[in-house]
């Protein structure tokens, strides 16, 4: 049998995907070690208590700091979920993060990270203008310098 | 991702992307990307291993003295592994119910003491524990030539009942086993081995069949299979 991952990676080369003209670069303003650092993901990650992601989810969902009671509520059936099952860092690492900031590599663990969904609508518009942006100011409202982007 | 990184960076955001399809970041072209091939729906490379998570997270914040758009492949290639994982699965216990209903009534007790480990659940999305059993009842019947309009799925929605027992197969399955599971083990072990997996596939069959809408029976498994 062919691979599950091959034939995924495969598909995805073949999609169609969004070109940025003119795209923005926004070097680091300030040292690493000094820098607050955010997490966003498409896992569709939530907590029990908020909103599930619902099929074409355009949302997104914030995390606290302090969150690891947290579900993947990601619809695919053409990714591992497991691995996050037994450690949630393999996806949002957190504890990474944490053991980072205590020593010194980055500045500090922003005090909310964010989670959408990776299953979007080919154009993707309503992540480009509409909860994306929305997304950016919430980020920028917790003076967040650096983001990584965890996909599955 | 890599369109969300595009959008912050226009916000004044610095952004990298641990990116898992190459072809994709290359395309869309995010400032800064760390092409890492690992399982999919593990961008930061294995379950527990610390060392090599901060590995990832120290190369992915070394791309920030790139002074223009850069994308570095990781240098460690993780791949799937769909040998099914070692799990040993229930006895038949009650031979008057379809196998797969008897199963997982067979794999409760697993899923609550990975329920009480974890402290959450991925199972809900439209049914809960309970009504595992009941909609693999269902699933069974359709596969055995049930007119799926006829015959409701508890939870309605396949694709989100299939979640839902996937969910609970995986997470009695890693309460159950010896070792961590590798990338797509747990899913090589529900589709090719559990009868849930096998009653799955027939009735996903029987939906096509009968010519059920293209999403309701098609995002029950992996392309793949």
């Amino acid at each position: 049998m062919s691979g599950g991952d091959a034939a995924m990676r495969a598909f995805g080369a073949d999609q169609p995907a969004p070109t940025f003209e003119e795209p923005a670069f926004t070097p680091l303003s300030k040292p690493l070690s000094e820098a607050r650092v955010a997490v966003v993901t498409s896992a569709a990650l939530h907590r029990p208590d908020q909103d599930r992601f619902g099929q074409g989810d355009t949302g997104f969902r914030a995390l606290d700091r302090a969150d690891r009671n947290i579900v993947m509520g990601h619809w695919s059936p053409n990714f591992d979920h497991t691995g996050f099952q037994m450690d949630l860092n393999v996806v949002f690492p957190l504890d990474r993060l944490e053991e980072m900031a205590a020593d010194g590599v980055i500045g500090d663990v922003a005090p909310r990270h964010f989670a959408f969904a990776g299953n979007q609508p080919d154009t993707v518009s309503e992540v480009r203008l509409d909860t994306g942006p929305a997304c950016a100011q919430e980020l920028v409202a917790d003076a967040v310098d650096l983001v990584v982007l965890t996909p599955v | 991702m890599s369109v969300l990184a595009h959008v912050f960076e226009a916000a004044g955001l610095s952004t990298v992307v641990l990116a898992s399809m190459k072809e994709v970041a290359e395309k869309v072209n995010p400032p800064r990307t760390l092409y890492c091939e690992f399982p999919l729906g593990r961008p930061l490379g294995r379950p527990d291993d610390v060392d090599l998570q901060r590995d990832v997270l120290e190369k992915a914040f070394g791309l920030f003295e790139a002074t223009g758009p850069v994308l570095e492949t990781y240098p460690v290639v993780i791949e799937a592994d769909e040998t099914p994982l070692s799990c040993s699965i229930p006895p038949r216990h009650d031979d008057s119910l379809p196998a797969a209903v008897d199963e997982a009534q067979g794999l409760r007790a697993a899923y609550d003491r990975a329920l009480e480990a974890r402290g959450v659940t991925a199972v809900g999305r439209a049914i809960d524990a309970d009504t595992v059993p009941a909609a693999l009842g269902v699933l069974h019947q359709w596969s055995e030539g049930a007119a799926w309009h006829d015959l409701p799925l508890p939870g309605k929605n396949t694709v989100a009942v299939g979640h839902d027992i996937r969910a609970y197969y995986s997470e009695a399955a890693l309460e159950l086993a010896t070792a961590p599971a590798e990338g797509r083990a747990v899913e090589a072990w529900f589709w090719e081995q559990t009868e849930a997996g096998k009653t799955m596939m027939a009735a996903r069959g029987a939906l096509k069949d009968q010519e059920a809408p293209f999403p309701f029976w098609f995002y029950m498994a992996p392309g793949h299979r």
